[in-house]
């Protein structure tokens, strides 16, 4: 007890001490100078990438960030999320099943050697082949001969020539074009397959910027990148390069901003969040990104199964304050759902029916609890499972608080010490609570928050959640001929999930960032990740 | 004394065999599954994660496991880490980086310290010590984050005297500020150590022997009084040592060093296994050694102590 009243009063007393001194500090910032040159570098903030870095088998953000600035895909997505052909010349496809893709000739990887259609091919197949256990192996999984059970080469993709290749899938999908975004579609050289190993210590991409010689990946450090000049395409650096500093913790990123040793911050630590307008000004970033928080509450727990499950989940939405949480627990960096995807993707709306159901309506809650109990009255307790290493506790705490005033019903969190053990207990479905969930996009369509997650057997499916209404709804917006036809399904299918919740919408992360006063042209886009390329420092 | 040498590195044989097999154990029973967190908020496909766990090696009995990571460390190879690297690569570039730390702060604390607990304990109750009592009871009850962050923002963000963080390859200059925040705690304690030691060898006969015999303070304070008086400060010193080489988990994140700390850290989160038990196990080697230094250097200080057999 002693000890953990000493503890607050150190935090009060940083946060005091923290306060008074940024006051004291605000006055002074720098103008910065005209001319901007063209060499130099500009530093950011990142993680030690968790794997090789090769671009099948890095999904996290820190070795994210690092394989898009070296590897360049078919497509890139510009700051709004829509794709612009890097490599590839066209994509096109009669029935949205058979591919074929032309490639920009005369490319050439940073070793020299040409970037063919094979680059590409080669490159897939290696991801996709169950052997080699890539992480990101689930995006080839809809071309023809994907397995799990055991190794199948992709029959669906053939080299026609050194700049053609056709991709059959296994069905019709129109947003195909949209995921070559995807770093996991990168090509990759042929000296990769020589020593992958070696490879993802030292990886040679075609991409704006190239890692700066043999030891540019100093671990747990930093990385040091460097313009490509072989790179033509459309994310041509405006600067000299790219350091991105590994930080093991937020807040050593933000004092290094503060402190002008950091160029470009794109996340900030929990604690900034009160004072980083006031800190940056209008260096200050905070804006929608394609991240959807929720929470699951699996049908085979008691009292949530059929109709009773339906008016519970229902009750419980209306019951949580998305408002004031995200206003008051989150200082306005996320943005309370309107829905299941994100606005910052194409086809997202707020005005989907149903959507209601996420708003605050106590009374109404509370009816639909009522009308609940008399199907069969509640018992026990209710609780959200979460990882205590990911800074959770607030919004949970607030949340179970919100539902237990409204309610009137025992509601709490259930902590897990570490994102492993509660992801484990979820991926076995051993968890006998309701649990955190989210998703963030890997490309920016609907059908990414969709898909995976909700569709019949899914990947991601925690929740088992099976409607065969809304598995023909997503079927046939895969095989509309346009983009804005499909959505319209996806957004039918949202309107089902509204009804059913087979996951309870909470908000939308931001990216919450910064940049310092010698940088200019900083923007984020829409994956969260400050656009590079076109940064410039003077 | 060789043979005593001898027979404590002997006895440190089976030490390290138990700490090795303790600490595999425990990581393999820490609960969840890392390779499951591997893939975020994603749920991986079961064939993928029974193939990543076969590489690892995850899939076979704890005591087979464990065997095989024996035989590699026989061989010299502590395993990978799940980006790839060896392990023993990940120990040759952050052990250094805290040594370089933990001496500077060891420098720091150990001069400041003795200085200030001698002359507080030659002045008992005048106004300096009784300021320098109040300083260190300050820095003995803040919490050491408070410290670091304080000294971050002062020195770092507002007077920019320092970096705020450590730069790449850890620089001596960039590490002074965390030096000194992690010597704070510790340098009040040897304050408080001295001090009192001091106040006690004063009294005692010797001393009251040296100054009759006509001997000046110059001489009678650093050969008779501190020299006497350093055993306790020495035992602490040891024993911190060792703490600070096995890495300051917090500082080194708020200042964010890449030493032993920070990595290890980061291992446990992610239950890498041959990481964790490579890192544990340098430092029980670690303190193994400085266990058997300070012995000796009893010896030095105290004839008295001396190891026979």
């Amino acid at each position: 007890m002693k000890i953990n009243r000493l503890g607050i009063a150190a935090i009060a007393l940083a946060a005091v001490g923290a306060l008074t001194l940024s006051g004291c500090a605000g006055g002074g910032a720098a103008t910065p100078t005209a001319s901007s040159n063209a060499k130099a570098i500009i530093t950011t903030n990142g993680s030690e990438p968790q794997n090789p870095l090769i671009p099948t088998n890095t999904n996290e953000v820190g070795g994210g960030k690092i394989i898009d600035a070296i590897f360049a895909a078919l497509v890139y997505y510009d700051e709004k999320g829509a794709p612009v052909n890097d490599v590839a010349d066209s994509i096109k496809s009669d029935d949205n099943k058979k591919y074929t893709i032309k490639i920009k000739p005369g490319l050439k990887f940073t070793n020299d050697e040409p970037v063919t259609s094979s680059s590409f091919v080669d490159a897939w197949q290696y991801g996709a082949l169950l052997s080699n256990a890539q992480l990101s192996s689930y995006f080839f999984e809809d071309i023809e001969g994907f397995s799990y059970d055991a190794d199948s080469p992709l029959t669906g993709l053939k080299v026609v020539d050194d700049t053609t290749f056709t991709v059959t899938l296994k069905s019709a999908l129109s947003d195909f074009p949209l995921r070559l975004g995807y770093s996991a579609f990168s090509p990759l050289p042929a000296a990769a397959f020589k020593d992958m190993a070696a490879f993802g210590e030292n990886p040679i991409g075609n991409g704006p910027y190239m890692l700066a010689g043999g030891k540019a990946w100093k671990h747990n450090e930093k990385i040091d990148l460097v313009v490509n000049p072989a790179y033509d395409g459309g994310r041509k650096p405006k600067n000299g390069g790219l350091t991105v500093v590994f930080y093991a913790n937020q807040g050593a990123a933000y004092s290094d901003l503060l402190a002008n040793n950091l160029d470009v911050l794109d996340a900030l630590p929990d604690s900034a969040y009160g004072t980083y307008k006031k800190d940056l000004g209008d260096r200050a970033v905070n804006q929608p990104a394609a991240i959807f928080q929720s929470f699951t509450i699996p049908a085979r727990l008691p009292h949530f199964d059929g109709e009773e499950g339906k008016l519970r989940r229902a009750a419980l939405s209306m019951a949580i304050n998305r408002d004031e949480i995200t206003k008051i627990i989150f200082s306005g960096t996320r943005t309370p759902a309107s829905d299941f995807t994100s606005p910052v993707i194409d086809g997202w709306s707020d005005k989907l029916k149903g959507a209601d159901v996420l708003k605050f309506d106590a009374k109404k809650a509370k009816k639909l609890w009522a009308e609940a109990d008399k199907i069969s009255p509640w018992t026990g307790a209710f609780q959200i499972a979460y990882n205590a290493d990911g800074g959770h506790q607030g919004w949970v705490d607030a949340s179970m608080n919100s539902i237990k005033n409204t309610l009137g019903i025992d509601a709490s969190g259930a902590p897990y010490p570490t994102f492993k053990e509660a992801r484990t207990l979820i991926t076995n479905r051993t968890i006998q609570t309701a649990f955190r969930t989210g998703w963030q996009a890997d490309y920016p369509g609907l059908f990414n928050f969709l898909g995976p997650i909700y569709a019949t057997k899914a990947g991601s499916n925690d929740g088992d959640y099976a409607n065969p209404k809304f598995d023909a709804l997503l079927k046939k917006g895969s095989s509309e001929g346009d983009l804005a036809a499909a959505n319209k399904d996806f957004q039918a299918a949202q309107e089902l999930l509204l009804q059913d919740l087979p996951a309870i919408p909470l908000w939308y992360s931001n990216v919450t960032g910064g940049f310092g006063t010698s940088v200019q042209n900083v923007k984020f886009g829409w994956n969260s990740v400050p656009i590079y390329n076109e940064i410039t420092k003077g | 004394m060789t043979g005593y040498i001898f027979r404590r590195i002997l006895q440190a044989i089976p030490v390290f065999m138990g700490t090795t097999f303790l600490i595999y154990f425990m990581v393999f029973a820490m609960p969840g599954d890392p390779i499951v967190a591997l893939f975020g908020d994603k749920t991986p496909n079961p064939a993928v994660v029974a193939q990543l766990r076969a590489q690892y090696h995850l899939d076979q009995p704890f005591i087979v496991q464990y065997l095989i990571y024996l035989g590699g460390i026989f061989r010299g190879d502590f395993g990978l880490s799940f980006s790839g690297e060896p392990v023993t690569a990940i120990l040759a570039r952050t052990f250094p980086v805290t040594a370089r730390l933990a001496i500077l702060a060891l420098l720091f604390e150990t001069f400041f310290g003795i200085l200030v607990g001698l002359i507080s304990g030659l002045r008992k109750g005048k106004l300096f010590d009784a300021s320098s009592l109040a300083v260190s009871l300050v820095l003995i009850s803040l919490p050491i984050f408070v410290i670091a962050f304080v000294g971050q923002y002062v020195f770092g963000v507002w007077l920019g005297w320092a970096r705020t963080t450590v730069g790449s390859g850890a620089p001596l200059q960039d590490l002074i500020l965390p030096a000194l925040v992690l010597a704070s705690v510790s340098f009040a304690q040897i304050v408080r150590l001295t001090r009192a030691s001091v106040i006690e060898t004063s009294g005692l006969d010797f001393v009251r022997t040296a100054y009759s015999k006509g001997l000046s303070s110059r001489r009678v304070i650093p050969v008779h009084i501190l020299r006497n008086s350093l055993i306790p400060v020495v035992t602490y010193l040891a024993t911190d040592f060792g703490v600070l080489l096995v890495g300051a988990t917090i500082t080194e994140g708020i200042f964010n060093v890449p030493g032993v700390g920070n990595t290890l850290y980061q291992a446990i989160i992610r239950g890498e296994g041959p990481t964790v038990v490579s890192f544990v196990t340098v430092m029980v080697l670690i303190y193994l050694v400085v266990n058997i230094l300070v012995d000796l250097f009893y010896g030095l200080l105290d004839p008295r102590i001396r190891y026979v057999k």
